[in-house]
C-alpha cells in the first residue's frame, strides 16, 4: 500500500489511497484522518474525506507544501499501525412509497419484483457513509444491492422534498434539502440531515453507517412533528455491536 | 446597539452579504462561499476602518438602490458600475460619507462584474457557522440565506471615519483578454496531451450561464483520454472541471465541496479576485505556472494587504 500526494490548487493537497471504492480503503482513510486531525498541524484548516482520497486545505503562508507532505507521510506510517476506528450506525426511519416515494413502483417493475421486495432489499442493511458532499449534509452511501439499482430519470425533477430517499444508478442517498434531482425517489425520512442550529450541523459524518427502517405513514407524521419540535434524538448503535 | 443603516429601494440583480467565507464545514458539504473578489472586499473594509474580513454587500452586474437611514462612511470597491449619491457620481476605492436621507444608486457598468459596498462598523447579520456570508444554495447566512429584496432594512453600527483613499498602484485593472494563471491537475491524466495543450493555447469566453457557483466557459473543446468522470473528490476554489462536453467550468466562491468531473487545473489564489471581476463575454487565456511560484504570489499578496492594513491603522 502506498499513497499519492498531489497539489490541489495552491492552498490544498489531495492524498489518494487507492482507485477502488471499497470499505477497507475507507477504513484506512478514516484511520489516517483520525490521526492527522489529532496532530493539529499548524496552518491546516480543514480536511475533507472522499471515496478514495482526503483533501487537506492549508495556508501556504504558514506551512509549505513540502512540510505538509512530510507530516502526511509520517502520519500515514503510524496510521497503518493504529487499531480500526469504531463506527456507529444511524437508524433512519423511512416512509416508503406513496406520493413522497413516487418511483418505488418503477424500481419494482424495472427489477421485476414487488414493491415490498424493493423495500426489504433497501432497508435493514448497513450502508457506509463514504463522504458528505454535493449539498450540506448529503451522504454518499456505499452498499446498495445491485438487485435494485435503477437508471436515473431522463429529465431530472426541478425540486424534490427535503428528506427524500432515492436510488440513482448503483447509489442510494438521502436529500437533506429541496434540490433538483434525477434520482428515483422511493421514500422519505422525517429526520433533518442538516440543521444550522446544531453545533454540528450535519446529522451524519463520513466513516459511520446508516440503516433504513421502514415506518408507516402515521409514524412518519408523528416523528416529523417530534423532529420539528426538537423532541427526537436519532437512534444509533455501535457497528458490529 | 444595532442601528438601521440602509433601506433597500431596489435590490439589484443578486446583492448578497459576504465576508471572507465559511471554513471548517467542507467535510459536511458546506461551501466556503464568501466574497467572489476577496481583494476588493478587504480594501473596502480597510477604507472605512473595519477589520479586513468584515461583511459587505456584493452586487454582481446590476447594483442596488439604497436609502441611507443614518449618516455613515462607506466605500465602493471592485467593479465600477457608476455609483452615485443623489445622482452625483462618486469615486471608487475611497471612503465617502452618505447622509441620512440620501440615496446610493448605480448606473452602467464601466468595468468589472462585482461591486462591493463596505460600511463603517460593518453589516449586522448573525454569524452562521462562523461566517456572515450568504450561502444561496444552502439557504443560510447573510440575510436569511437569500439575496436582498425590496424593503429589506440593513443594520449596523454606523460611524463616520476619516477620509481615506487607495493609492492607484493598489487598484486593479480589469482587462479582456484576461490572462489567468493555473496550476495543472489533479486529474491531468484524464486528458490527452493534445487536450491539455488545447486548454493552454485556446481562448475561452465566459458564458452568461455563470454565477457565484462557477463560470461556464466556451471555446476549443478539451479532449479527454477516456472518460470525463472521476471518483468524486474534494474541489478547491478555482478548480477547473471539464465535463464530457469538453467545455471547462471554473468553480467560484460558492462551489460545491465535492464533484465527479475531471479537473484539468486550478486557478491560482492570487488571480481569483481578477477573474471574479470578469463579466460574461470576457475572453480568457490560461497560463501554467509552478506551485512554488503560485505560493510565492500568495505570500506577496498577503503581505501587501497586511502592510496596507498596518499603515491605515498607524
Amino acid at each position: 500500500m502506498c499513497i499519492e500526494i498531489v497539489p490541489l490548487g495552491d492552498c490544498a493537497i489531495t492524498i489518494t489511497f487507492g482507485n477502488r471504492i471499497d470499505e477497507r480503503l475507507h477504513q484506512q482513510i478514516q484511520q489516517f484522518l483520525h490521526l492527522f486531525r489529532r496532530s493539529k498541524v499548524v496552518g491546516v484548516f480543514e480536511s475533507v474525506p472522499a471515496y478514495t482520497s482526503i483533501s487537506i486545505f492549508y495556508d501556504p503562508t504558514i506551512i509549505t507544501y513540502s512540510q505538509l507532505e512530510k507530516e502526511v507521510f509520517s502520519t500515514y506510517k503510524f496510521a497503518l499501525e493504529t487499531p480500526q476506528i469504531d463506527s456507529i450506525v444511524y437508524k433512519i426511519p423511512v416512509y416508503y412509497g406513496g406520493t413522497t416515494g413516487p418511483d418505488l413502483r418503477f424500481i419494482a417493475d424495472y427489477n421485476k419484483m414487488s414493491e415490498q421486495e424493493v423495500i426489504n432489499l433497501h432497508a435493514n442493511k448497513e450502508y457506509l457513509i463514504h463522504m458528505i458532499g454535493f449539498v450540506p449534509g448529503f451522504p454518499y452511501l456505499g452498499g446498495l444491492s445491485p438487485k435494485i439499482a435503477s437508471p436515473r430519470l431522463e429529465k431530472p425533477r426541478p425540486k424534490i422534498a427535503a428528506g427524500s430517499v432515492g436510488i440513482g444508478g448503483k447509489q442510494t442517498g438521502i436529500y437533506p434539502a429541496e434540490v433538483p434531482s434525477g434520482w428515483r425517489i422511493i421514500g422519505i425520512t422525517p429526520l433533518r440531515l442538516f440543521d444550522i442550529e446544531n453545533e454540528n450541523p450535519s446529522l451524519l459524518s463520513a466513516g459511520n453507517y446508516v440503516t433504513f427502517q421502514p415506518v408507516v405513514y402515521e409514524e412518519f407524521l408523528s416523528l416529523k412533528e417530534r423532529v420539528a419540535t426538537k423532541k427526537y434524538e436519532i437512534l444509533t448503535y455501535k457497528k458490529g455491536g | 446597539m444595532n442601528t438601521p443603516i440602509f433601506k433597500v429601494i431596489k435590490p439589484g440583480l443578486q446583492t448578497t452579504v459576504q465576508d471572507l467565507g465559511r471554513y471548517g464545514f467542507r467535510e459536511y458539504g458546506v461551501s466556503p462561499s464568501g466574497a467572489m473578489d476577496s481583494y476588493s472586499l478587504q480594501m473596502g473594509n480597510l477604507l472605512v476602518g473595519n477589520v479586513l474580513g468584515e461583511a459587505a454587500l456584493e452586487a454582481p452586474l446590476i447594483g442596488p438602490v439604497l436609502l441611507a437611514l443614518h449618516d455613515i462612511s462607506i466605500a465602493i470597491s471592485g467593479g465600477n458600475f457608476t455609483p452615485e449619491i443623489n445622482n452625483q457620481e462618486v469615486p471608487l476605492w475611497k471612503s465617502i460619507v452618505i447622509k441620512k436621507g440620501q440615496t446610493l444608486s448605480f448606473g452602467s457598468i464601466k468595468e468589472g462584474a462585482n461591486t462591493y459596498i463596505s460600511v463603517a462598523g460593518g453589516i449586522h447579520v448573525p454569524q452562521v457557522l462562523n461566517s456572515k456570508s450568504t450561502y444561496l444554495t444552502g439557504g443560510f447566512g447573510g440575510l436569511d440565506g437569500r439575496a436582498l429584496i425590496e424593503e429589506d432594512i440593513l443594520y449596523g453600527k454606523p460611524s463616520i471615519r476619516r477620509n481615506r483613499f487607495l493609492h492607484s498602484k493598489f487598484i486593479p485593472e480589469y482587462k479582456s483578454p484576461l490572462f489567468v494563471r493555473i496550476i495543472a491537475g489533479p486529474h491531468k491524466d484524464a486528458f490527452t496531451p493534445l487536450g491539455f495543450e488545447t486548454f493552454l493555447t485556446g481562448e475561452y469566453i465566459i458564458s452568461s450561464q455563470s454565477n457565484r457557483m462557477g463560470f461556464q466557459l466556451s471555446g476549443p473543446k478539451i479532449e479527454h483520454s477516456s472518460t470525463a468522470d472521476i471518483i468524486s473528490d474534494a474541489i478547491p476554489l478555482g478548480g477547473i472541471q471539464v465535463p464530457s462536453s469538453g467545455q471547462p467550468i471554473i468553480l467560484m466562491a460558492e462551489h460545491q465541496t465535492t464533484g465527479g468531473y475531471s479537473r484539468i487545473g486550478s486557478v491560482i489564489s492570487t488571480d481569483i479576485p481578477l477573474l471574479a471581476q470578469a463579466k460574461p463575454g470576457t475572453r480568457i487565456r490560461f497560463k501554467e505556472i509552478s506551485l512554488h511560484a503560485a505560493q510565492k504570489l500568495v505570500i506577496e499578496s498577503r503581505n501587501r494587504i497586511k502592510y496596507l492594513d498596518w499603515i491605515s491603522r498607524s
